[in-house]
């Protein structure tokens, strides 16, 4: 079972990730990338990380995407041009993919240590309590300053955003008077 | 028959999963054209490391793997509004999302 | 239970609970249109069966008879997939939904809920995410001005709302201390009405701010931007016909009936008794089964009447307004009410 499904959605995955690469519109990359995200989360599930994986679905595929998504329509962006790229991309780009894919390959084939996924394998030795709680735990306490410090910077990218993409042409006052009336 | 429930499957395959998904985006980020998509693969990127940050949070039985991803998650919500606010921004002054025309620093 | 009989049941109640869904949203499109109706001092549908009681049938069958039109110039794989994926997301979070009293029936099976997820609620709300693709892709590819446009308001509408929505469900989450939705009514079980979220929880805020949000995630009256015919002929679904269209109307009244099912788990007790133990507990298993069951139908059936009813009575909102509405009012006072909810638990 646990094998059927991690081959399934690895496949969705490399599938979709692969589709990214030779679609030539925007639009249809920007889906591959849903079915990567929406696979992985599935593969979280499997980890036994199903707060990650609601939290994939819900922040990358239903948020982060759905901005892309409306970026692309907003744009009208139509196809891209077809070229390959500078040539250093080519000589020593691609090489160097290869390369550490091999390397970071062999390393993983060779490691004595790794163990096996289970399915109903919680990270907890506590009985009865799930992974979620342990989660909340230890982010809220242990570590509660980084998690306020991420909101912060939330707060500054939503801040950010705004003042990136209104128009400079009017002042702030005249813009905000505009959209009250 | 409830076997089938207990199959287990190797974690150096979901790290091999995972190295494939990053190489595949270094790939993306060379070869496409459309900023759009440039900015996809590097979320891509993101993604297959979370992957494998996930596998070893349950190859140590730590859930601080986890807690780690969900960080990526929210800096990566960050960086996607800001990065498509920039793109937002560079298509009105140049009219073009072709990154082999975006070269100069300032207008 | 073997993996086999395990497998069976499931389908099983996969089946029912999808034709039940079905049915459910063609006679809550007959509902509407009855009251409607009623509200604007006329009858109705009325002539198709008793009371117009078989109108959504032969609805039906009209969409599957009609001509099935694909204007040359839109993009075919994405204007295909559109419909499947609304209606598909409309139809998958009703199985983390559990609609009865748990306990009842063979060993360890769950009669009233398909999957008892650690995380339901995240999982509603996840699939009510991707939904939103549905939408976008609809009007993106059907290469209409008037479908872009509404699909560009639905997504900067949902993405927006979904904000709101979230946050006005921490504080029945911060109560129950659990995101499983059995949990959650439980925790509300104990003295009937009076221990519901929305009375005796005090969300009544938290009420409100997930009313105002459902409606607009749900692109209902007042919220309906995204279809408004006197402005963009029909939003996104303008450029379908047939089957295709009745897909998206279906989608829509599916995602009316999970808010409903949503709402009544988390802030109206879910399958319990609104009256408590106020007049005995039986140990009939018939009565233990189908009370539960009455009570929760009753409850979102109240939902659906206060939507068709904000419907009739309340003009649509402009689109600054509803973007002011949800940023500026429903988003802070969601904060409040999370801070606030906190502050009580702590110092009880």
């Amino acid at each position: 079972m646990h094998l059927i499904l991690f081959l399934v959605f690895a496949g969705f995955c490399l599938g979709g990730a692969i589709n990214l690469l030779i679609q030539s519109h925007p639009i249809n990359s920007a889906l591959s990338l849903i079915v990567v995200m929406v696979s992985l989360a599935v593969l979280y599930l499997l980890l036994g990380a199903e707060f990650l994986a609601a939290a994939q679905v819900i922040v990358y595929a239903g948020a982060i995407m759905v901005l892309f998504t409306f970026v692309v329509m907003l744009l009208n962006a139509g196809r891209e041009a077809r070229t390959m790229g500078s040539r250093a991309a080519r000589s020593i780009g691609f090489p160097a993919v290869v390369a550490i894919l091999a390397v970071i390959a062999t390393v993983i084939l060779h490691a004595q240590s790794l163990g096996v996924a289970r399915l109903s394998d919680g990270l907890t030795n506590v009985p009865g309590q799930t992974n979620i709680e342990l989660l909340s735990t230890v982010l809220f306490t242990k570590l509660l300053l980084p998690f306020e410090v991420t909101s912060v910077l939330i707060l500054i990218a939503i801040l950010g955003a705004v003042a990136l993409a209104r128009h400079d042409d009017t002042d702030p006052q005249g813009s905000a008077e505009r959209t009250d009336k | 028959m409830s076997s089938y429930f207990a199959q287990e499957v190797p974690l150096s395959w979901y790290l091999l999963l995972s190295a494939a998904l990053f190489s595949l985006g270094v790939v993306g980020f060379l070869i496409k054209r459309n900023l759009i998509t440039v900015f996809m693969s590097i979320e891509l990127m993101l993604n297959g490391v979370n992957l494998s940050f996930v596998t070893f949070a349950q190859q140590w039985h730590a859930v601080k793997g986890q807690i780690f991803v969900f960080f990526v998650m929210m800096v990566a919500a960050a960086e996607a509004a800001v990065g498509l606010a920039i793109i937002i921004a560079v298509f009105r002054a140049r009219a073009t999302l072709a990154v082999d025309r975006i070269d100069l620093m300032k207008l | 239970m073997t993996i086999l009989q395990f497998f069976l049941w499931s389908l099983l109640k996969v089946a029912v609970v999808t034709v039940v869904m079905l049915l459910g949203v063609a006679y809550t499109v007959l509902l509407e249109r009855k009251l409607v109706g009623r509200i604007q001092n006329r009858w109705g549908p009325s002539r198709v069966g008793p009371f117009g009681l078989l109108q959504p049938l032969v609805d039906g069958a009209k969409s599957f008879l009609k001509e099935d039109i694909i204007p040359t110039g839109v993009y075919r794989p994405l204007y295909l997939l559109a419909p499947i994926l609304a209606l598909g997301c409309a139809l998958i979070s009703i199985g983390v939904v559990p609609f009865g009293a748990p306990n009842i029936g063979p060993g360890p099976l769950d009669l009233f809920e398909i999957a008892n997820v650690n995380v339901g609620l995240l999982v509603i709300l996840g699939v009510t995410s991707i939904g939103v693709y549905g939408i976008a892709l609809a009007g993106w590819s059907s290469n209409n001005k008037y479908s872009l446009l509404g699909a560009l308001r639905s997504s900067a509408q949902l993405v927006s709302y979904e904000l709101a929505l979230g946050l006005s469900l921490v504080g029945v989450v911060l109560r129950a201390g659990s995101l499983n939705l059995r949990v959650i009514v439980e925790q509300q079980a104990t003295n009937g009405m009076l221990s519901w979220n929305l009375f005796g929880g005090m969300q009544f805020v938290a009420f409100f701010i997930y009313l105002m949000a459902a409606y607009a995630e749900t692109n209902r009256s007042p919220f309906d931007l995204p279809e408004a015919e006197s402005e963009l002929t029909g939003g996104y679904h303008t450029e379908y016909s047939s089957m295709k269209f009745a897909m998206f109307f279906m989608a829509e009244y599916g995602n009316m009936i999970t808010v409903g099912c949503v709402a009544t788990l988390l802030f109206l007790g879910g399958w319990t008794n609104p009256f408590g133990n106020l007049f005995g507990t039986s140990n009939n298993i018939l009565v233990r089964a189908l009370f539960p069951l009455f009570w929760f139908v009753l409850k979102v059936f109240s939902f659906l009447f206060l939507y068709v009813w904000v419907r009739g009575t309340l003009p649509r909102f402009r689109y600054d307004q509803l973007m002011n509405y949800g940023w500026r009012w429903l988003m802070p006072l969601a904060i409040l009410n999370i801070v606030a909810t906190s502050l009580w638990l702590a110092y009880r």
